[in-house]
């Protein structure tokens, strides 16, 4: 399959939107564009399983290069593996949730749809890159979108969220630029001899122990930003809290992951020595995000905050499983990945069809909605219940196994941080309970609740299909687990190799 | 000897005659109409630009005093269009200016002295060049006549400049003194890093900062930008800026090689400068021409971390940015334009709200600025990649963070001005819904899609840089 497809088909999708007149045309563009994307993200996925099953064991598959900018040596360069499709996918389901739950946006529609869809080219763009600069590029293409959506369509004290978000995801993506050029100038084999760019090419190369310790930081922390590291986590409430539904989705649902893929993808991948190195500092501010994301959500008393700040929580066990290193505890991350992508957006979009119904988000004013809105309360305490770590949903299964995975290392302090995440899924527990409890039981706190309609056939949808992947995952994890193992298992190599040279 | 003259120099023999035109029209007895006076330049700076890519060929006239080759030809290519760009806006402005023939000869005049600045061969030929290229446009600041701001402005610019001319002078003549020659080619094997040499050095480099308005020879700057008229300011921001960096480059990479060393730190101190002074005082202003002016100091520094690479890819990575940001810059100063000939109003304040009644030049603007930021897709992020991946050849990572850190300050107030535009509204008045000539959109969509297309496109820079070198 022509990976570039999955650029193209956005780029189309966004300048029909551009031709188009009226909401009616606009969301049935942005829908139908979507739609295939989901469809592409199926056919990939398909595609890809029949090429392993065939036994091609390639690092990456569907693989296409072009020479962009031979003077630099930089190319477009795409190919994907398991941990790229597993998050192709979840980009298409975010997207396509996203627009539904938008369905009837009405001020400057077309510029919304367009946003939208132009962020999700960002983040497939993302996701296929073996270029280092082709990365970067993509990166930053999501910045200036989200800005305007938060800007524009955003709640609350919009425009400070918006310039927050937007400048600290810029010095998260400076950072990575400083460890990217980095990086590039110690890619020469030979004194004089080019520079590359390209990953597959510099995973062969034994880069300077030296040069890894001095940018595995400014890569890390930079990718770190976008995935709400620990003391750069400040954006995430702000930020996900003012977007608009459809934004917020794509904020927790994806966007943050971008962060953790290229943590995964560049800087471990490439930098084994360094991430075995930083690993004690990487786990100190996991854990210290867990347990304090968990802590500052259960003082929260508006909806959007508490999933934000849970959010700030679950992107720690991702951090977690990448610095434990070891083959179990990155699979585990990859499916926090997956299963936080899925959860949280389908929290936000749950969360923003009480809220464009009640108009308040918060926890004291709500109340016995469950027999008012049966549908969407459902949702709501399903994704809860995903959030708090359900056996049968997918969060159980991604927290399980970054706890299994960090339970192999036998130091103390692995082990210390590892108890202590594990308990903070008692706090986790609290809060949702507490939000989800006050919000759909009880008494109607407000009698004009009871004139409020259920959930129209969009967001049904919109809920369906993000549950959908939420159960695929709980009840047949096998699944995604062998769909990202190799991958896993490649970047596993790289970091062993590093252990035995010492 | 002749064809090669016609051949070889045949850009600035385009721009002469038309000032001669001009001349003629002047003092001919016939009244022309601005219209057609307007269309006249603009047909034949067209003619001069299409011009410029045929024939390429390299080679020296009068001894040395002028030479050319593929890149020359390519850099006043970008001059030209640049300068075509810049009078496509002025169309409102020109329109009801009563000294349309004398704003257009001064006009060429300067660009015709960067011409001859960017093809000198030989010192003394360099310096003719930069004074028909800056006295002409102390003039120009000055031609909105009823505004003292504007006067203000032309006072400081000519002092300035004239200051700026004497240290390049003494430089000068201080090279010629310790090496007895003022001819480019001849110059590097004399030059051996004495006391006097690095002396002059200094003064040259003093001499250029000036005219690019590096920090701490930026104080005019503001100013000027704030009092010119618009069409002026971008000109200055954007065709004498770059010309200026042009010739830096060239002379830094060819004729001050053997001192590398000395300038390299030179320029380290001062990009760091002037990035952090350009970017702090930007965050301060409200008037839009003054804060695109401390942009445009800004942008100064990272041309500068560029330059220090020393390398081929430090020059075309210099000279891809100029292009670049004379696309960007003249996207924004473009819808400044408009709105100050149709609107008067120039702060940022009055922007407020600019979205809803115009569509089509908020975007232009949002665009622009993105590029200036160095956001992607816009070819202003490919532009400041490569300036930096230039810099970073030396192994100097400090500078890259600081580069780096800058671009965040100034991603702040672009956003702030986009912000402005798209998210705030106006309960005074909003700036009315303006109607768009033909020429200023023609002009505003060719920076649009140059914006666009000369990043993605690959093509624009590996030319440059196969034309460079260093």
């Amino acid at each position: 399959m022509n990976l570039s497809l999955l650029l193209l088909l956005p780029v189309i999708t966004c300048l029909a939107i551009v031709c188009c007149k009226g909401l009616k045309q606009v969301r049935a563009v942005a829908f139908t564009g979507a739609g295939i994307q989901l469809l592409l993200a199926f056919v990939l996925l398909v595609l890809f399983w029949q090429e392993r099953s065939s036994g091609n064991a390639a690092p990456m598959l569907f693989k296409s290069g072009y020479v962009w900018f031979a003077s630099f040596n930089i190319n477009y360069h795409v190919g994907v593996d398991g941990i790229s499709v597993a998050m192709i996918l979840l980009t298409a389901f975010v997207v396509l949730a996203g627009v539904l739950v938008s369905w009837n946006t009405e001020t400057m529609f077309k510029e919304f749809f367009f946003l939208l869809i132009f962020l999700s080219a960002g983040a497939y763009g993302f996701f296929i890159s073996l270029d280092l600069f082709m990365l970067f590029f993509f990166l930053e293409l999501a910045v200036i979108p989200k800005f305007l959506l938060i800007g524009i369509w955003g709640s609350g004290n919009k425009e400070y969220s918006a310039m927050k978000l937007a400048l600290m995801l810029m010095a998260g993506s400076a950072l990575v630029f400083t460890g990217l050029v980095g990086l590039y100038f110690n890619t020469a084999v030979t004194k004089g001899g080019a520079h590359t760019f390209d990953l597959l090419q510099i995973a062969q190369m034994q880069i300077p122990v030296q040069a890894q310790m001095l940018f595995f930081p400014f890569l890390f922390v930079g990718f770190g930003i976008f995935t709400a590291l620990f003391p750069f986590h400040t954006w995430v409430p702000d930020g996900h809290s003012s977007a608009p539904t459809a934004a917020s989705m794509f904020l927790a649902g994806i966007s943050m992951k971008l962060g953790g893929y290229g943590c995964l993808r560049v800087a471990t991948y490439l930098m084994p020595d360094a991430a075995h190195t930083y690993a004690p500092y990487i786990i100190l501010l996991a854990t210290i995000a867990i347990i304090y994301g968990a802590f500052v959500t259960m003082m929260q008393k508006d909806l959007k905050y508490i999933n934000a700040y849970s959010s700030v929580s679950h992107c720690g066990f991702v951090l977690l499983g990448i610095g434990m290193l070891t083959k179990t505890s990155i699979t585990g991350a990859v499916m926090q990945m997956v299963s936080h992508g899925l959860m949280t957006a389908l929290f936000f979009a749950a969360i923003g069809m009480l809220y464009s119904r009640t108009h308040t988000r918060m926890v004291d004013k709500l109340g016995g909605l469950l027999k008012i809105m049966p549908f969407i309360s459902t949702v709501f305490v399903l994704a809860g219940l995903c959030s708090l770590g359900l056996p049968g949903l997918s969060g159980f299964v991604a927290e399980m196994t970054v706890f299994m995975g960090s339970w192999q290392n036998p130091q103390m302090l692995y082990r210390l941080a590892t108890i202590l995440a594990c308990a903070s899924i008692v706090v986790t527990a609290v809060y949702i309970l507490r939000a989800v409890g006050k919000t759909v039981m009880g008494p109607v706190t407000d009698s004009h609740y009871n004139s409020l309609s259920d959930g129209s056939w969009n967001e049904r949808l919109a809920a369906i299909l993000l549950f959908a992947g939420i159960i695929a995952i709980g009840i047949a994890p096998f699944w995604l687990n062998k769909l990202i193992t190799p991958g896993v298992e490649i970047i596993m190599q790289q970091a062993g190799k590093a252990v035995t040279l010492k | 000897m002749m064809e090669q003259f016609f051949l070889l120099a045949r850009q600035e023999l385009v721009l002469t005659l038309v000032i001669f035109i001009l001349l003629i029209i002047k003092v001919g007895s016939a009244e022309w109409s601005n219209k057609a006076i307007f269309n006249l330049v603009n047909l034949l700076l067209l003619i001069n630009f299409v011009s410029g890519f045929l024939f390429v060929q390299d080679g020296m006239l009068f001894n040395e005093m002028f030479h050319t080759n593929r890149l020359i030809f390519t850099e006043k290519n970008i001059l030209n269009l640049g300068t075509l760009i810049i009078s496509l806006q002025a169309y409102d402005w020109i329109q009801q200016h009563k000294h349309v023939i004398e704003f257009y000869l001064l006009l060429l005049s300067t660009l015709l002295g960067m011409f001859f600045m960017i093809s000198a061969g030989n010192l003394l030929m360099f310096y003719l060049g930069l004074e028909l290229a800056s006295i002409p446009l102390a003039a120009m600041a000055n031609f909105d006549l009823e505004k003292r701001q504007s006067s203000e402005g032309a006072m400081k610019f000519i002092i300035s400049s004239a200051f700026s001319s004497g240290l390049l002078l003494f430089g000068i003549s201080m090279l010629y003194g310790t090496t007895g020659t003022l001819i480019f080619s001849e110059l590097p094997q004399y030059l051996t890093g004495s006391d006097l040499q690095l002396f002059a050095l200094v003064l040259l480099i003093a001499g250029f900062a000036f005219k690019i308005s590096v920090v701490p020879f930026h104080l005019w700057t503001a100013d000027v930008y704030e009092g010119s008229p618009v069409a002026v300011t971008a000109y200055l921001s954007v065709i004498s800026k770059g010309a200026a960096v042009f010739v830096f480059v060239s002379v830094l990479y060819t004729v001050l090689k053997p001192l590398a060393e000395s300038w390299y730190h030179i320029l380290f101190i001062l990009s760091v400068l002037t990035m952090l002074v350009g970017n702090l005082f930007a965050l301060r202003q409200k008037n839009i021409k003054r804060l695109l002016a401390f942009s445009s100091i800004a942008q100064a520094g990272f041309i500068l971390v560029g330059i220090s690479g020393g390398s081929k890819a430090g020059m075309a990575s210099v000279i891809y940015f100029i292009l670049v940001y004379i696309f960007s810059n003249l996207g924004a100063f473009g819808v400044v334009a408009i709105v100050s000939a149709l609107s008067g109003k120039e702060n940022l304040d009055d922007y407020k709200g600019f979205y809803k009644t115009n569509p089509f030049l908020a975007w232009v603007m949002a665009v622009s600025l993105f590029s200036l930021a160095g956001v992607p897709p816009a070819a202003g992020f490919f532009g400041k990649f490569f300036l930096l991946i230039a810099g970073a050849g030396k192994g100097n990572y400090l500078l890259i963070v600081v580069a780096a850190l800058n671009m965040i300050i100034s991603l702040y107030y672009y956003l702030k001005l986009v912000k402005i535009m798209f998210i705030d509204r106006n309960e005074h008045e909003p700036i009315a819904t303006l109607p768009v000539n033909i020429y200023p959109k023609i002009a505003l969509l060719i920076c649009m899609a140059g914006i666009i297309l000369s990043g993605l496109i690959s093509g624009v820079y590996e030319y440059i840089y196969a034309v460079s070198f260093g």
